[in-house]
């Protein structure tokens, strides 16, 4: 399915498709604490994005050889259900999703004292419900909020959003039908605390003036994702405390 | 996962040391490569091959031609296929099996410098509409680990690419017929990846295997032969400042030009 | 120049990477230092003592500590041990060794007639460390295989506050209810009374502590609450 060439996706007052200015994000829904038996769980809609995320653990991993002496070994499973996107998708996991799952691990990595719960296995299962680009970015996003729930000691959340290039324009947050038609499309994840980028991809083509924009774009998303996260947490948790008081 | 061979303690810090001071182990310089040998046509069966010798990583790369159906959304452009194997001989930490995420990132980086830069004009490699075109299977095959397998592979696939010839063929009744004589592959663009490792809050380009192990992350940046960035891809479990990635950003641009010259002269 | 600031009156709700304090402070739980600042680990309440800050984690999970009396699951018994489920990440054992008074023998003795899988037993950590999963014992009074009563789970934070200080609070109600009480630090409480009322009005009034325990005058209300339950 490709856009007809005459539409075009962003017009002459800088408007997108959908109405969203060149550097504003797709709105956000996020919920914390969704799933009744995993040790925690989160919820986003992003877009048409629908993403759900699952923490099990610290719990004792099995076989033993497997397990790091030091520290808890993060697992992570990033994987798109068969109906989320238009054609239907093979359930087994594709070369992108075990790519993605790889890279999604990395980013949250940085984010957890592992050091604490030696020989242990933290498993986060991001699935995707619906898809329309810049799943890779919600599901870190949503994950963070999981790990939280489950109460992982973290060091910080991890945020994260994509900024590309549409149509000669530097965008924030792209769909699917702007990533393909588009020339770039750059996912990053960012730790505010620590100034620390912990996801960072590019495809397409971008001259060096463009890629340090796009990355300065993208980390401004990531801190307007960020102020949501902890949005969502207090969220479920201030009920708690106003009965308390 | 993998997990990082046994390395010494005690040698794991003198690399980390040496480097907050600027030294490296093996005496480069923090933005130095590593000597590079680069062999084409290694491979007469395959229709395009490369080996590299990126100090003592060593990494083949044989590309092949076939003819399949073109994808639906680009029903008259070639296929572009990459693929990476990680084989057991070539490091004590490869295990035979199906691809890991490790040999699948590797191939999803090279490829994406491939096709994002557009180093193959897919156009040319149309036979027959909508019906038949040239599937191009590019084989990445890592004969040793020293490590930055990343850059030495896309090395030698743009090597291979170069060095691959298509059949001349007519289209007769709706039939391929093989013609004396062979065309190059279009190849149009060259696209050079460039690999640093974050160790003690400085970057490394071309990280050995040694430095890979302690590092806190890899960065990979692949520029075209205009230099403009075609791909990018943050590995490892620590993380990078946007000021380093933007310093990278300019480090890569010189170093491919100059990984580019090697791999036009072989 | 020294420089103090909090960011956060006492209990209020931190999240994990909030900037809880700057300056010359010392790390109390679910909180660490990186430079100059400290920051909260988890979702929970801040506090602070003198120069110590720490937060009282809402969810959290158990960590298994020396001497701490925990309700856990038997869920394999091999020749002469049990491993035993205790709601923590890591799995404990207990050897036969720290059941018998006598010495074990293998042949004679069978470990599953002495607790078999899907048991409950009531036992305290002898040993735990980094670096091995931890070791129990049921060889004190108190201590052995749970028959019968009810089991509720509570988020291990607030075991605390059910016990309350030097056990007001659960010797209360143990007063009010007329049940036996034994608390695991890991989260599990074991309730035993004269009449399923009696343990239906203790387990509300557990569950009421877990929700409120941040108030004051708690002691006082579940005394009040207990009593009315009790009329009804």
């Amino acid at each position: 399915m490709s856009k007809k060439s005459s539409e075009k996706l962003i017009n002459k007052n800088d408007v997108r498709v959908d109405g969203r200015k060149l550097n504003e994000l797709r709105p956000v829904k996020l919920e914390v604490g969704v799933l009744a038996n995993a040790d925690g769980s989160a919820y986003i809609e992003q877009g048409k994005n629908k993403i759900l995320a699952a923490v099990y653990g610290p719990k004792e991993l099995h076989p033993k050889h497997l397990a790091l002496p030091d520290r808890a070994l993060l697992h992570c499973r990033y994987h798109m259900a068969p109906f989320s996107v238009q054609e239907r998708k093979s359930p087994a996991p594709s070369r992108r999703e075990i790519e993605l799952s790889k890279v999604i691990r990395e980013a949250l990595e940085p984010s957890i004292f592992a050091e604490y719960y030696p020989r242990t296995s933290i498993d986060v299962f991001i699935e995707v419900l619906q898809a329309d680009g810049g799943t890779r970015c919600a599901g870190i996003t949503v994950a963070s909020l999981a790990l939280a729930d489950a109460g992982i000691p973290m060091r910080d959340l991890v945020s994260a959003c994509a900024a590309g290039k549409v149509e000669g324009h530097l965008v924030l947050d792209l769909t699917d039908t702007e990533d393909k038609a588009g020339e770039a499309d750059m996912p990053l994840a960012f730790m505010p605390n620590f100034n620390a980028i912990t996801l960072l991809q590019m495809d397409g083509k971008l001259t060096s003036d463009e890629f340090e924009q796009a990355v300065n774009m993208a980390v401004e998303g990531c801190k307007h994702v960020y102020a949501l996260q902890k949005e969502a947490l207090k969220a479920k948790y201030v009920v708690k405390e106003a009965v308390e008081e | 996962m993998t997990i990082p061979a046994m390395v010494v303690r005690v040698r794991q810090k003198r690399i980390a040391e040496l480097i907050s001071h600027g030294k490296r182990l093996d005496e480069r310089g923090l933005n130095e490569y590593r000597n590079i040998q680069l062999e084409v046509g290694v491979i007469e069966r395959a229709e395009g091959s490369a080996r590299i010798r990126l100090g003592k990583t060593e990494v083949m790369v044989g590309v092949k031609l076939e003819t399949g159906e073109p994808f639906p959304d680009v029903p008259n452009e070639g296929v572009l296929t990459v693929n990476a194997e990680l084989v057991p001989l070539a490091s004590p930490t490869f295990e035979p099996g199906p691809p890991d995420e490790n040999s699948i990132e590797l191939a999803r980086i090279v490829d994406r410098g491939i096709r994002e830069s557009k180093a193959i004009a897919t156009e040319k490699l149309c036979v027959k509409p909508q019906k038949k075109v040239f599937v191009v299977f590019v084989d990445v095959y890592v004969l040793n680990h020293d490590g930055n397998l990343i850059d030495a592979s896309a090395m030698a696939a743009l090597a291979a690419l170069l060095n691959t010839k298509m059949f001349n063929y007519e289209v007769k009744n709706d039939e391929i017929q093989v013609e004396p004589g062979y065309t190059q592959l279009p190849v149009v663009n060259h696209p050079i990846a460039v690999t640093f490792a974050k160790i003690n809050d400085k970057i490394v380009v071309d990280p050995w295997l040694e430095e890979e192990q302690v590092m806190d992350a890899r960065i990979t940046m692949t520029m075209d032969k205009d230099g403009k960035v075609c791909a990018v891809q943050k590995g490892g479990y620590g993380y990078f400042s946007k000021e380093q990635i933007l310093e990278a950003a300019k480090i890569a641009k010189e170093k491919s030009e100059e990984l580019r010259k090697i791999v036009m002269k072989s | 120049m020294i420089n103090l600031s909090t960011y956060y009156e006492k209990r209020q709700l931190v999240l994990p990477g909030d900037l809880l304090a700057e300056g010359d402070y010392i790390t109390g739980d679910n909180t660490y230092k990186e430079g100059d600042k400290i920051y909260a680990t988890r979702i929970g309440l801040v506090d602070y003592e003198n120069r110590k800050i720490y937060v009282v984690a809402l969810k959290s999970f158990y960590i298994p500590s020396v001497g701490d009396t925990v309700i856990g699951k038997v869920v394999e018994v091999s020749l002469s041990s049990w491993t035993v489920d205790i709601n923590a990440p890591y799995l404990a054992t207990l050897r036969a060794s720290e059941v018998l008074d006598r010495p074990f023998k293998p042949r004679k003795d069978e470990l599953p007639s002495i607790f078999d899988v899907n048991e409950l037993i009531i036992a305290k950590i002898v040993s735990y460390d980094r670096t091995c999963d931890p070791l129990l014992t049921v060889r004190e009074p108190g201590l052995g295989k749970i028959s019968r009563g009810q089991i509720i789970e509570i988020t291990p934070t607030k075991i605390p506050r059910v016990i309350g200080r030097k056990g007001s609070m659960v010797n209360m109600i143990k007063d009010e209810t007329g049940c036996q009480i034994s608390i695991g630090q890991n989260g599990l409480i074991l309730i035993n009374g004269k009449t399923p009322e009696d343990e239906r009005i203790a387990i509300m009034a557990i569950r009421k502590i877990e929700e409120e325990a941040h108030t004051s005058g708690l002691t006082d209300r579940i005394r009040e609450m207990i009593r009315r339950k009790k009329e009804e």
